[in-house]
């Protein structure tokens, strides 16, 4: 299965129109804090723009290990799946992703984790994210 | 707000520091944003008092469906203008938008004055007004590298600040907005400085479940493909809006040497193509919007002897290239820019900066003021001298550049030299001496400005002018864009938000409008910005248009001032038929 890369961040111009569309599709929700990815500027809009998103762990995956309840399962091609009703909403899986590509949505109860269905790079205007197949 | 039928405004009163939040049905035949704006003008406003009095408001607004659309990413202020004396209307892009609208709310009108230098941080859940004393004095983007780290909310936030010139209350400061975007014209920043506040720290931190997701993400898909996929829009991404300065000094258009010329001979090495080719690095975008008009420009810069080297980076577009390139005679991008990072450190609006140096060069070549005034040699082509005059207009160094800091009208009446002080009802023109259309829309636009109603757009579209036409679309424009600002719509995507689009965009979040009621809402605030204007005691029969714009020739040749006098007269009586309909 394929994964999100973000590629070319050098070439992004921060519209975020895929936290835009992350949250629209995946959340049904207007607000970009319910999208999977974040576009963060560092030192301000003058620095570079990063994509914290899912790295798409494919062997070891720290958030699925931490998982006490087995909501986080490995997906084919790296990542993880979440099982909506097996997560009890501990917040282990958020502190044990090392890029902070997972948070907590405080209204569901629920991890917000990147399904790596690639709606965001269809949105992507410079091509920064793409969709490819797993290492 | 979304899905809430009604208006949701935050009051802050920086006197007593007491916030209040009232949710207005009552607003909502406004829309949103410069409708919302107004009509909040209309009622907080002290007419008897000067623009700068503690009393008078400070309104921030956005529209109905701001941040959850492409291109919908602007937000509109409006106060009193300290430079002009009546209604003060401008927009910025950056984040602002989406941080309101993530913050939850529709308006912000701001009274008072804080007891102490402040800055005020709003999110959804707390409104805190906190001390500035530190950072008062700084430079426009050191502020905002303190208050990024200081504040928290990184990537959801907007920050606008502004410079020095905004706190030494000159009559153009601006505001900065997330570094790149600026309420940049009619002096917004000196209605800051004067409330004694440095900064203001929007975060948005709510989320909002949308009702219908299939409808409205087919809406969103719809405008996303019109603005990423067809031309409509390719030359704001493509080469900006600097692509303009060889077309429009093509026309003879171009104002050159405080106008003394209509084109430019130096306007090839200014132009988009020569911005792209030395020194473009980089295009960002206001959030939300896929097109990234804003276009970076870098030049490096030696600072000591040996290799030493500083780089710096500012955004460029066509106005500035007008007002510090070709209005002072200045041939090189580098120099252009390094006048925009001076305009940028310093909070002031780019156009009137440049036309209050472009009147101060030809008022010293004159003689109506000497050097022992101006401190410098001002002479067009020294961008140098330029630099140096910024820094001592933005820190009112002596009587003559605290005059010049009020404004060109003011400094041409006080010192002499009215005839080519270029400017408009008090606010310094823009970069289009296209003729009829352009001159009478600058005059009777709500705001004095090029994008109240196009005017610089109709003289290069019409082949044969016919000053009843003129007219007639100059209001029909003017009406048509308060609908536009009401949605806060980015004017470079006019043509894909018609009449249609901004229908089902409405719709598909909740807003059952019909194409009628959409003419109602435009026709209602531009009434309302009408009578703003009345009670300021402003007539745009009464402005003396200076001589200079019927002595160079427009691209329809020399303007004749009677035929002028005689379009404003017709659309004056225009407006008086609209104020007399019951909308």
């Amino acid at each position: 299965m394929k994964v999100l890369k973000a590629i070319g961040m050098n070439r992004c111009i921060g519209c975020l129109s895929c936290m835009i569309t992350c949250a629209t599709v995946n959340q049904s929700d207007h607000s970009i804090l319910k999208s999977a990815i974040s576009i963060k500027t560092t030192g301000g809009l003058s620095g570079k723009f990063v994509a914290i998103v899912c790295q798409a762990c494919k062997d070891d995956v720290p958030c699925a290990e931490v998982c006490p309840s087995g909501a986080l399962i490995k997906r084919p091609g790296g990542g993880v799946s979440l099982v909506k009703e097996k997560c009890v909403g501990c917040e282990r899986c958020v502190t044990a992703c090392t890029v902070d590509a997972i948070h907590f949505d405080y209204v569901s109860l629920l991890p917000i984790v990147c399904k790596h269905c690639g709606v965001c790079t269809r949105f992507c205007p410079h091509k920064c994210l793409q969709l490819t197949e797993g290492a | 707000m979304l899905y809430e039928n009604a208006i949701k405004v935050v009051y802050i009163d920086l006197a007593s520091g007491k916030i209040e939040i009232k949710r207005r049905t009552d607003l909502n035949g406004f829309l949103g944003g410069v409708g919302v704006a107004s009509k909040l003008l209309e009622e907080t406003m002290r007419p008897e008092l000067p623009p700068l009095a503690s009393e008078q408001p400070m309104i921030l607004g956005i529209g109905a469906i701001s941040g959850i659309y492409p291109l919908i990413t602007k937000t509109v202020a409006m106060f009193i203008s300290p430079l002009t004396g009546e209604m003060g209307e401008s927009y910025a892009g950056g984040r602002l938008a989406l941080a309101l609208s993530m913050a939850g709310y529709d308006a912000v009108v701001i009274h008072g004055k804080a007891p102490r230098p402040s800055y005020i941080a709003i999110d959804g859940g707390n409104i805190e007004i906190k001390d500035a004393r530190t950072i008062w004095g700084m430079d426009s983007d050191v502020v905002g590298q303190f208050l990024r780290d200081h504040e928290e909310g990184s990537g959801k936030r907007s920050i606008l600040r502004i410079g020095p010139a905004g706190e030494k209350l000159v009559k153009f400061a601006s505001v900065c907005v997330d570094t790149y975007r600026h309420f940049g014209r009619l002096g917004l920043g000196a209605v800051m400085g004067s409330k004694q506040i440095k900064a203001i720290i929007v975060r948005g931190d709510k989320t909002t479940k949308i009702k219908d997701v299939k409808d409205y993400f087919r809406v969103y898909q719809t405008i996303f493909k019109a603005v990423t996929e067809t031309d409509l829009m390719a030359k704001y991404h493509d080469l900006g809006t600097s692509i303009n300065v060889e077309p429009i000094n093509a026309l003879g258009a171009l104002p050159t040497k405080n106008l003394t010329a209509n084109s430019f001979n130096g306007a090839e090495q200014i132009s988009g193509e020569a911005f792209a080719e030395n020194n473009l690095v980089r295009k960002m975008a206001c959030t939300g919007c896929p097109v990234g008009c804003i276009h970076i420009g870098q030049f490096r810069r030696k600072f000591d002897d040996g290799y030493e080297y500083e780089a710096v980076s500012v955004g460029y577009d066509y106005e500035l290239i007008y007002s510090l390139g070709s209005l002072l005679g200045i041939n090189k991008t580098d120099k252009i820019l390094h006048l925009i990072e001076a305009v940028e450190k310093t909070g002031m609006d780019a156009i009137s900066t440049g036309v209050a140096l472009a009147w101060a060069t030809e008022s010293l070549m004159k003689g109506f003021v000497t050097e022992a005034e101006t401190l410098l040699p001002l002479a067009f082509g020294d961008s140098e001298t330029y630099f140096q005059a910024i820094m001592y207009l933005a820190n009112r160094e002596n009587t003559f550049y605290h005059v010049l800091g009020e404004g060109t009208r003011f400094a041409g009446a006080t010192i002499g030299g009215k005839d080519f002080a270029l400017q408009v009802a008090g606010n310094e023109i823009p970069g289009y001496h296209t003729g009829y259309s352009n001159l009478v829309g600058l005059t009777v636009g709500a705001r004095h400005s090029h994008l109240c109603n196009a005017g610089y757009a109709v003289d290069q579209s019409i082949k044969t002018f016919d000053e009843n036409k003129a007219v007639d679309t100059l209001f029909h424009e003017e009406v048509e864009r308060c609908l536009l600002n009401s949605l806060v719509i980015c004017l470079f995507a006019r043509k894909v938000y018609n009449r249609e689009t901004v229908l089902r965009a409405l719709n598909a979040a909740g807003y059952t409008l019909t194409d009628d009621e959409l003419t109602a809402i435009a026709k209602r605030i531009y009434a309302t910005k009408l009578r703003i204007k009345e009670k300021l005691e402003f007539d745009p029969r009464q402005v003396e248009l200076p001589k200079r714009f019927f002595e160079t020739a427009s691209i329809h040749g020399t303007l004749d001032s009677s035929v002028a006098e005689r379009m404003i007269k017709q659309y004056v009586e225009k407006c008086s038929i609209l104020l007399t309909e019951t909308i």
